[in-house]
C-alpha cells in the first residue's frame, strides 16, 4: 500500500487555502450581520444583526437614527462610507433602550470626541476637522442616562435635547422629531424625514414581533397606541393603501401605512380584552392564563414568555377601571353584542 | 465500448434538447382581455362570504378566533383599510375583470415578464420570467407582492413572496404577511384556468388549493377605479372594531341558514374531506327551497337576497359511507 505524506509545500498550500476560506467565512459573516437596503429618496435602512438603523445622506452630513450593537459599529461605518464621505452629523436616539443607543460609544468614542465616526482618518472623517457630531433626543432620554448608575460613558448622552412635542433639524430636507410619550418608554421620538417621506419609528413599531412596553421607564399601552396613531397621521399612501410614505421600524422589515394599522389593530385588540379582564375583576395570573393574545403570538413569532410579557405590561399600565355605574334605564344603551 | 458510450451521450444530448426546444415552443400568450367565471365558490366570489362560514379552509385556531373576533366595520370603517387593494392571491379569485400584457425580450422574443391588472381598485402586477432574484427580507411587501415565475411545458408557474397581510376569506380569516403562494396558469383555447396554492405557516395548517377560470373577451374595456378615503364611523382614537372572544353574536348564523351543523362550518382540515361526512355531528337539516343568493350565479341572476319565504327544515339523511381520503 502506498503511503502519501504532505510535503511542506503542500502543507502549506493547504493552510493558506484554509486561511483563505476562513477569512472569507468571517467577512461574509460580518457582511450578512449588517446589510444596507435603499428606502427612499435620502434615507437608508441599514440592518446591523436584528436592529435597524435609518441613515440620512445630504450636503451637511450624514444622520443617524439610533445605533447599531457596539461590535457590529465599525462594519456600520464602512457601510457609511459607501454612502456619504461627509462627516456624521447628528446621531438621534429614539428612547434610552440599550438596543437603540448601545453604539453611540462605539461610534463617538468613550469621551464623544474621537471615535470612529471622527476616527484620526482612520474611516475618512479625521482630516474634515468636523465638530462632534450632535446627539439629538427627548429630555426624558437624558434624565434616564444621567441617573443610571453606575454612571454611563459621557459619549452616550444625548447632547442636544428637547421638552417640547417637537425638535427640528435640516440636513437637505426637514427632519422633525416628534415626541411621542408615554409609549414605549417616557422618552421616545419619531423622526419623519419629509422630503423623503420617510418615518423612522424606534421602538414603538417592532413587525413580526410584540412591542416592549418598558413599564419601568413610563411607556404604557394606551401611549403607544397613540404613538402608532401618530404615525398613521402623518403616513400618507401613494395609492391604494401602497407607496407613499415608507416606514422603517425598530426591527423588521420596511413598512407602508396599513403594515402599521395592522400593528396598531393588534395592540389594540389584546389591549381591549386585557381591559374587559380587569372589568371583571380578573388577576394578571387569570388574565395571562385565559392567554387573550393567543391569535397573535404566532403572526409576531412570541413565546409564552413574550405573550406574558405584553400581557402583564398592558395590565400594568391600563388606567383603572372607572366605578361601577349605577345601572342605565332599559333600552337606553345602545346593544353591543360585546363589541369593543 | 468508448464509441456506444460516446454515441449514449451524443443521443442523451440530443434528447436534452429536444425536450428543451420543446418546452420552449410550447410557451403559451396569456395576453389579452380576460372576464372571470363564477361557477366556482360563486357565493363567496360575488356578494361575499357569509359570517363564520370557515368551510373549506386548512385554518388553524387562531385564525379561527380572528375570525370569530372580526368585526366587519374594521376594513370600512377604519380608513387605512378602505381603499386597499386586493392582496395577489385574493385578487385571483377573480373579483374583477383582468387584462394581461406582457413583455418580451428584443433578440429572443421570448416572453420577459407577464403584467395583471385587475378591475377592482386597479391592482397590478408584474411576474418576472428572467429569473431575477427575490428582494431582501426587509423590504417593503406589497399587495401584489414579489412574483417570478418559469415554464412547465405550456403551463406558466408563478411563486410570489413579500405580500402584506391581509385575508383569505374576507370574513375575518387572516392570510400572514409571512405566506407565500403558487399558481399555475393553464389556457385552454379561450379559457383560462388558474389554480392557486397559499402555504400560510402563520395560520393554515395544510396549503389551500383553488383555482378560477377565466374567459377571453377581446370586447372589454377596463377603466380606473380611484378611490379615496371618507370617514364613516366616528371612532374613539386608537380604538379598532372587533369582538371580544365569545361575545360574537353571529357565529351560528351561517350554519342556521343552510342547514349546516355548526361544527362543520368551522374549518378546519379535517372538515374539508369526504369522510368528515361520516364523523361531523349529524344535527343538520336539509332545507327544502334554497333562499340566499339563489339567482347569483345564473346568467342575468341578481346577487340581493330578496326576500324569501322561511325554509321547511327536514331531518338530517343517513349518513353514507364515502370513499376513503384521497393521498396529498
Amino acid at each position: 500500500m502506498k503511503h502519501t505524506l504532505l510535503r511542506p509545500t503542500s502543507l502549506g498550500a493547504a493552510l493558506a487555502a484554509a486561511g483563505v476560506l476562513l477569512f472569507g467565512a468571517s467577512h461574509l459573516r460580518a457582511q450578512a450581520q449588517v446589510s444596507v437596503l435603499p428606502v427612499q429618496g435620502r434615507v437608508s435602512l441599514m440592518t446591523a444583526g436584528d436592529a435597524n438603523v435609518t441613515v440620512q445622506v445630504g450636503r451637511s452630513g450624514v444622520v443617524l437614527v439610533d445605533t447599531p450593537p457596539a461590535d457590529l459599529a465599525p462594519q456600520v461605518i464602512t457601510e457609511i462610507r459607501k454612502l456619504s464621505a461627509r462627516p456624521i452629523r447628528h446621531i438621534v436616539q429614539t428612547s434610552a433602550s440599550s438596543d437603540r443607543i448601545g453604539g453611540t460609544v462605539a461610534l463617538l468614542g468613550p469621551a464623544g470626541a474621537r471615535g470612529l465616526a471622527l476616527g484620526a482618518g482612520l474611516f475618512g472623517f479625521g482630516a474634515t476637522g468636523a465638530s462632534r457630531p450632535n446627539v439629538a433626543a427627548q429630555d426624558n432620554v437624558l434624565n434616564r442616562l444621567s441617573a443610571t448608575t453606575p454612571a454611563v460613558a459621557p459619549g452616550l448622552l444625548p447632547t442636544m435635547t428637547d421638552f417640547l412635542p417637537t425638535l427640528d433639524l435640516f440636513n437637505d430636507e426637514a427632519i422633525v422629531l416628534y415626541h411621542v410619550p408615554a409609549a414605549h418608554s417616557d422618552g421616545d421620538s419619531i423622526v419623519f424625514f419629509r422630503r423623503s417621506d420617510v418615518i423612522s419609528t424606534g421602538n414603538i413599531y417592532t413587525p413580526g414581533r410584540y412591542p416592549v412596553i418598558d413599564t419601568t421607564r413610563g411607556g404604557s399601552v394606551n401611549g403607544l397606541i397613540a404613538a402608532l396613531g401618530r404615525v398613521l397621521e402623518l403616513a400618507v399612501p401613494e395609492a391604494f393603501e401602497e407607496g407613499g410614505t415608507k416606514i422603517i421600524p425598530g426591527r423588521g422589515r420596511v413598512g407602508e401605512e396599513t403594515d402599521v394599522a395592522e400593528f396598531r389593530d393588534m395592540v389594540s385588540i389584546i389591549r381591549d380584552r386585557v381591559q374587559d379582564a380587569v372589568t371583571k375583576n380578573q388577576t394578571l395570573d387569570q388574565i395571562k392564563a385565559s392567554k387573550p393574545s393567543r391569535d397573535y403570538d404566532a403572526e409576531y413569532r412570541a413565546t409564552p414568555a413574550d405573550a406574558d410579557r405584553l400581557i402583564e405590561s398592558i395590565f400594568k399600565t391600563l388606567p383603572a377601571p372607572p366605578p361601577t355605574a349605577p345601572a342605565a334605564r332599559p333600552g337606553s344603551a345602545r346593544p353591543t353584542g360585546g363589541r369593543s | 465500448m468508448r464509441r456506444l458510450k460516446l454515441a449514449a451521450v451524443a443521443g442523451a444530448l440530443l434528447i436534452l434538447l429536444g425536450t428543451v426546444t420543446t418546452a420552449r415552443a410550447q410557451e403559451v400568450d396569456f395576453t389579452g382581455q380576460w372576464v372571470p367565471i363564477f361557477h366556482e365558490d360563486g357565493p363567496e366570489r360575488l356578494p361575499g362570504p357569509e359570517i363564520a362560514d370557515y368551510t373549506g379552509l386548512p385554518i388553524n385556531e387562531a385564525a379561527r378566533l380572528r375570525g370569530d373576533t372580526y368585526d366587519p366595520d374594521r376594513i370600512s370603517a377604519v380608513h387605512e383599510y378602505q381603499c386597499r387593494q386586493h392582496a395577489g392571491d385574493y385578487g385571483m379569485r377573480g373579483l374583477a375583470n383582468m387584462r394581461i400584457t406582457a413583455e418580451l425580450d428584443p433578440v429572443t422574443q421570448r416572453f420577459t415578464q407577464f403584467r395583471t391588472r385587475i378591475g377592482f381598485h386597479d391592482a397590478e402586477r408584474t411576474i418576472y420570467l428572467d429569473g431575477r432574484p427575490e428582494p431582501p427580507p426587509n423590504a417593503p411587501h406589497t399587495w401584489g407582492g414579489f412574483s417570478v415565475a418559469s415554464w412547465d411545458g405550456s403551463m406558466l408557474n408563478i411563486r410570489t413572496t413579500h405580500l402584506k397581510a391581509y385575508y383569505i376569506r374576507r370574513n375575518g380569516i387572516p392570510a400572514s404577511d409571512s405566506r407565500t403562494f403558487t399558481e399555475h396558469w393553464v389556457r385552454h383555447g379561450n379559457i383560462l384556468t388558474v389554480v392557486t396554492v397559499i402555504e400560510d405557516p402563520v395560520f393554515l395548517t395544510e396549503r389551500l388549493v383553488r383555482s378560477q377560470s377565466w374567459a377571453l373577451d377581446p370586447g372589454q374595456t377596463m377603466g380606473s377605479n380611484w378611490c379615496d378615503t371618507a370617514p364613516e364611523l366616528v371612532l374613539e382614537p386608537g380604538k379598532v372594531p372587533n369582538y371580544l372572544p365569545g361575545a360574537n353574536p353571529y357565529l351560528r348564523e351561517f350554519a342556521g341558514w343552510y342547514g349546516l351543523p355548526y361544527e362543520a362550518t368551522r374549518g378546519g382540515a379535517e372538515t374539508m374531506y369526504p369522510e368528515y361526512r361520516a364523523k361531523m355531528p349529524q344535527t343538520f337539516s336539509t332545507l327544502d327551497r334554497c333562499t340566499r343568493y339563489c339567482q347569483c350565479m345564473n346568467v342575468g341572476g341578481g346577487c340581493g337576497l330578496g326576500v324569501q319565504p322561511a325554509p321547511v327544515a327536514r331531518p338530517a339523511p343517513t349518513p353514507t359511507p364515502t370513499p376513503a381520503r384521497r393521498p396529498q
